[in-house]
């Protein structure tokens, strides 16, 4: 195994080149699921079929890199079995770690492939150490995807008092809600992030233009409205133009991108072990191009750099061109 | 036989007002369980919980069973010393959070709605824990709901009125919406005491804002529906705390369980009590949850 030297970079890959690209960009481990509604990207031309996954994870492993298989939505009442069939062929094929949130799914993993490492998935939302307690005791997890509530500080409190592995985001999309929770794109559209792995899918999107105005709906709902020379964003629920007390805001977050690479140092003193790239449902060439910029600056701190020159890059491919450290800094609550 | 329960108030009430509301729901509501406690945000709780145990008492007196809900997101160490002080009161406890079923450590306790209970497999691992009781996600469809309440001979509880959490935060957006930070809120969501409304662009209604919880607008209300949940086994029905007149709205669906009031008649009399908030009833009929639909409920 290759030695990890700064930070674990954990990266996405929604299709085999992808996974690909990440591994020549210079990825420690790859995360993927199958195609279907048992990962968090449920989305139409993503993720591997079983012959992909076994070829991605016997790429992966020739070059000495790891593959995690994200199993982490919630199984529907009456059809659990689509969920214990990923992480058996999780487990045939080798992989490194399944990724996972349903307790009846790490029930399942921990009595049938014990010896497959678990990881918990943040659509579980462990935020506290009586929470992770609760999932290692009981599934044995090794380490904890931490959901995206907790500031710095936070992180590494938590990190000191419990006694697996850390893995946090450190760049892409985000949505202001506690992940594994949040029911607002279900609300709207039927489809649910929890159980079908799809946020505001693409489907039930619109963009018209009216007057002067280009208008965009998810389903039935108006997301926003924006002027000619403003660009139109995805309208994911938690990004939309709401209006309070009489006034237009983007009232639980704006379109931006989390980019924490100006805080690698202080996650790293925080006790953090592995980074995670989100961004499944992004292009090979993206994946390729964040991948490589976070390869440079992790590189560039483990040579005693301060500030490596590969974080502007970073900010230039953010969702919407603009970034935040979201919660990771506590003035944003 | 059926039971209804009293959820937790979701919202910011004043003490005196949650006061009065309970000591009422004492006296007049046909309410077999009352949820206590604070859910959303553990700033609110010391402004209440000096009152928790003359209210437990007087509901207690009143015949009715007393559970104490917990936070449904829990990251400080105040908060986590509150969950161990809760779990060590003696109370029977909602966990709505896993934090809480790990410092109940197998003591019989009520599974909350902000566990993810989305199938049979979780559902037993969490009866084998302790839970007697466990609390359908709001998301779940009666189909889901019949598959659970059949799979496990355990209570289940499902809500039947009231807005809908939808989402939680770390950041507050009531505080947020007064140009406040969660820090420094003033407790601003005492403001707006049934939430606050966030509408589309084009005026339509949407969402509402209850400090760092998002809900429906609409009031999920599921009243043809129950005699299918009945069926399936659904033991007992949620009835979510409003700024409406509750011991009335418990009336009606009291009498729509019992037989003894049909449910298109419950329906127009409710839609008269809470009129102009509109009704939500997707999640339950599989759709999208903020789609109401008036025909008859199919057999789950």
């Amino acid at each position: 195994m290759r030695p990890v030297n700064y930070l674990e970079l954990v990266c996405p890959a929604g299709t085999p080149a992808a996974l690909h690209a990440a591994i020549e960009a210079g990825a420690d481990t790859v995360y993927c699921g199958f195609r279907d509604c048992t990962n968090a990207r449920n989305y139409p031309g993503l993720n591997f079929d079983l012959k992909e996954m076994r070829e991605g994870i016997a790429y992966a492993h020739a070059r000495g890199r790891r593959v995690l298989v994200a199993v982490n939505t919630f199984p529907r009442a009456g059809d659990v079995g689509p969920w214990r069939r990923a992480v058996d062929s999780a487990a045939e094929f080798g992989a490194d770690a399944v990724i996972l949130a349903d307790i009846g799914v790490l029930d399942y993993a921990t009595r049938r492939h014990p010896g497959l490492r678990r990881h918990l998935s943040v659509q579980a939302a462990a935020s506290n150490p009586l929470s992770i307690d609760f999932y290692r005791e009981n599934f044995g997890v090794s380490r904890v995807v931490l959901p995206r509530v907790l500031s710095v500080e936070e992180v590494a409190a938590l990190i000191a008092r419990m006694k697996i592995e850390a893995e946090v985001f450190a760049f892409g999309s985000l949505g202001t809600m506690v992940e594994g929770r949040c029911y607002l794109s279900s609300y709207i559209t039927g489809r649910s992030p929890s159980c079908d792995g799809v946020c505001a899918p693409a489907e039930f999107v619109s963009y018209r233009e009216e007057g002067e105005f280009m208008v965009s709906r998810l389903g039935d709902v108006m997301t926003n409205r924006y002027a000619k020379n403003e660009n139109a964003a995805y309208p994911t629920p938690c990004k939309s133009r709401l209006v309070v007390n009489g006034a237009a805001s983007y009232l639980f977050e704006e379109p931006v991108g989390l980019n924490a690479a100006s805080i690698l140092a202080q996650l790293k003193a925080a006790g953090v072990t592995a980074l995670k790239i989100e961004g499944r449902q992004r292009s090979r060439a993206y994946v390729g191009q964040v991948v490589a910029a976070f390869r440079a600056v992790l590189d560039a701190l483990a040579r005693g750099e301060e500030t490596p020159a590969a974080i502007g890059d970073l900010n230039a491919i953010a969702e919407g061109g603009k970034v935040t450290l979201s919660a990771y800094k506590k003035g944003w609550r | 036989m059926s039971a209804l329960t009293l959820g937790p108030i979701l919202f910011n009430w004043k003490p005196e007002r949650r006061r009065d509301f309970y000591f009422r729901i004492a006296d007049e509501a046909p309410i077999d369980c009352v949820y206590i406690g604070e859910v959303v945000c553990s700033k609110r709780e010391p402004f209440f919980v000096d009152d928790l145990p003359a209210i437990a008492e007087r509901l207690r007196a009143a015949g009715k069973q007393v559970v104490l809900s917990t936070l449904a997101l829990v990251t400080t160490d105040r908060e986590m010393e509150a969950i161990r002080e809760s779990c060590g009161s003696g109370m029977m406890i909602e966990a709505n959070d896993v934090a809480t079923i790990r410092t109940l450590a197998g003591a019989p306790h009520v599974a909350g709605p902000f566990i993810n209970v989305f199938n049979e497999a979780t559902l037993d691992f969490l009866v084998r824990g302790g839970a007697l009781r466990v609390n359908m996600p709001v998301e779940l469809s009666a189909a889901s709901i019949a598959t659970l309440a059949r799979h496990n001979p355990v209570e289940t509880e499902t809500l039947v009125f009231g807005r809908q959490g939808l989402s939680l935060s770390m950041r507050c957006y009531h505080a947020r919406a007064y140009g406040l930070t969660k820090d420094a809120c003033q407790f601003v969501c005492e403001l707006d005491p049934d939430g606050l409304y966030a509408d589309q662009l084009d005026g339509r209604r949407l969402l509402v804002v209850n400090g760092t919880q998002t809900m429906s607008h609409g009031y999920a209300v599921a009243l043809p529906e129950l005699a299918d949940l009945q069926a399936a086994g659904v033991t007992h029905f949620r009835l979510s705390p409003q700024t409406t007149d509750m011991a009335k709205v418990a009336e009606l669906y009291r009498g729509v369980l019992d037989r003894r009031i049909a449910a298109d008649e419950a329906l127009a009399a409710l839609r008269a009590l809470v009129d102009p908030v509109p009704f939500v009833n997707g999640y339950i009929r599989g759709r999208e949850g903020m789609s109401w639909s008036e025909a008859a409920a199919g057999t789950p």
